[in-house]
């Protein structure tokens, strides 16, 4: 418990990266997927094809590669600065590629959503004169993120989760802090092992919680 | 699945409009398209000597298989021992005694809320302090792909068990089965059957999970690959790509085969031909 409680500080530090990479990463993701959403379900198929080819490349790739990709690639190679800070840097990149990561699965629990919505709406949108844009962002799609606020509760936990791997990119978050103080508190590593964990435990339980909860209250009577 | 209720056909106008628009679309792709090409062109990434180390023999031999090979090793290993925890685990949730479907939960709930790179780091870093022996990174990765993936195996067994008609467990009985046998030869069967392509998915998710394994220096593809491939030729993107469609490759052919077992197991009912 000593290592716990003498390192309090720096623990709640990187906990605190953690939050704000899994928040910064969600909203991202949220916007990215809407739009690749729209993307797959628009009339244009160009505009469809892109959008599956994104969404199947980019779930069926390790997050690690993902993750070093933008932090190799697209950081040292490309060198695209996003700050002058190397820290700031890293946590943007490292936002762009949990982002990048991430809208996939919004994109696809999305679409699953707009499934749940029946044919009529719609139909009913369209008899309005409203044209295809307006019938998503109006009629289809709130009625898809209500159906579906669930996935994405379990999305956004798994992102949070998933930020664990931005230290591929060189994020001091709270995995890094956790391998750092097991080698200095080599003794106590279950103490440090359940001390992260029961911080992870208290991000993700509330959250599953909060979800579950939105999910009913926001459920369309059908 | 089309979404076509979402907008009109459209009439001579809009197909137009469509055509101006895909040509756009199209245009604002090879932009970006010739941005990417640009940039990394400036740092020589379309070089020959680049892409060409992709095709050598010893290139593979030295880097590719064997990363692959290990990525698979972690993966293989890593299934079957999260199918069994997972099919342990989902028995004792299901279990009548709370004194082991509460500790099982407890386990089940704990794992899958830990990030899977913690589990890794605590069994690398920790296993000297432990159990007195360095276990390699490879048990390392696996003992987390275990508890992990095991956990959300167990979540999904015990789904497809609980999706089952309540006749399926009254029948086992009353033709005399003990609840250990009706659990074994009547329910779980049919749970997993139904929930193939959940666990396919899962699988999927495994496999691309043992890329966590060059954090703790496992010699997988990703490793072998980024850091190995690119540090001798410093080719990062070429690399990157290979090893990114090996990757999409695998995990497609897996998503393709829960979607055939899916269309199968949904057949399960006698199917009449109506004519």
């Amino acid at each position: 418990m000593e290592a716990l409680l003498t390192e309090g500080g720096t623990i709640l530090a990187a906990f605190w990266m953690t939050v704000r990479l899994a928040a910064v990463s969600a909203l991202g993701s949220l916007v990215l997927g809407t739009l690749l959403t729209a993307m797959r379900v628009a009339p244009l198929a160009s505009l469809r094809a892109t959008a599956t080819v994104y969404v199947t490349v980019a779930r069926n790739t390790p997050l690690t590669l993902v993750l070093l990709f933008t932090g190799l690639g697209i950081g040292a190679n490309l060198g695209l600065e996003l700050s002058d800070d190397i820290a700031t840097n890293n946590f943007w990149l490292a936002v762009i590629g949990l982002t990048a990561y991430t809208s996939a699965f919004v994109c696809e629990a999305l679409r699953s959503g707009l499934n749940t919505v029946p044919v009529g709406q719609a139909e009913a949108a369209r008899s309005l004169g409203l044209g295809f844009v307006r019938t998503l962002a109006l009629i289809t799609l709130p009625q898809a993120f209500r159906a579906v606020v669930a996935p994405l509760g379990s999305i956004l936990i798994a992102l949070t989760k998933n930020t664990t791997i931005a230290l591929v990119v060189g994020v001091a978050e709270a995995s890094v802090r956790m391998r750092e103080l097991i080698e200095t508190y080599g003794d106590q590593v279950i103490e440090i092992f359940l001390g992260f964990a029961a911080g992870f435990v208290l991000l993700c339980l509330p959250m599953g919680l909060l979800f579950g909860w939105l999910s009913k209250r926001m459920a369309v009577a059908r | 699945m089309t979404f076509a209720n979402l907008y009109e056909r459209p009439g001579p106008r809009g197909v137009r409009r469509n055509r101006v628009l895909t040509v756009l679309v199209a245009a604002a792709l090879l932009a970006v398209a010739y941005v990417v090409y640009v940039r990394f062109d400036e740092k020589d990434q379309w070089a020959a000597e680049k892409w060409t180390p992709l095709l050598r023999g010893d290139v593979w031999a030295t880097f590719i298989l064997p990363g692959l090979a290990g990525t698979l090793a972690a993966a293989v290993a890593g299934v079957v021992l999260a199918a069994l925890f997972g099919l342990l685990f989902a028995v004792a949730r299901l279990s009548e005694h709370r004194w082991i479907r509460v500790p099982a939960a407890v386990v089940v709930e704990f794992f899958r809320s830990v990030p899977l790179l913690l589990l890794i780091f605590f069994a690398f870093f920790g296993s000297y302090v432990l159990i007195g022996v360095n276990i390699s990174a490879f048990a390392a990765v696996v003992f987390g792909l275990t508890l992990y993936n095991g956990s959300v195996i167990a979540e999904i067994v015990r789904a497809g068990v609980l999706s089952l008609p309540k006749g399926q467990r009254e029948a086992a009985y009353a033709v005399g089965m003990r609840k250990g046998q009706a659990m074994r030869l009547v329910l779980l069967p049919q749970a997993v059957k139904a929930m193939l392509p959940a666990l396919i998915s899962q699988f999927v998710v495994l496999l691309k999970d043992s890329a966590l394994g060059l954090i703790v220096g496992y010699d997988e593809l990703v490793d072998r690959g980024l850091n190995g491939i690119a540090a001798n030729f410093s080719n990062v993107i070429p690399a990157a790509v290979l090893i990114a469609a090996i990757f999409i490759l695998i995990n497609l052919a897996l998503d393709r085969l829960a979607h055939r077992l899916g269309a199968s197991s949904t057949a399960r009912a006698p199917r009449v031909r109506s004519r």
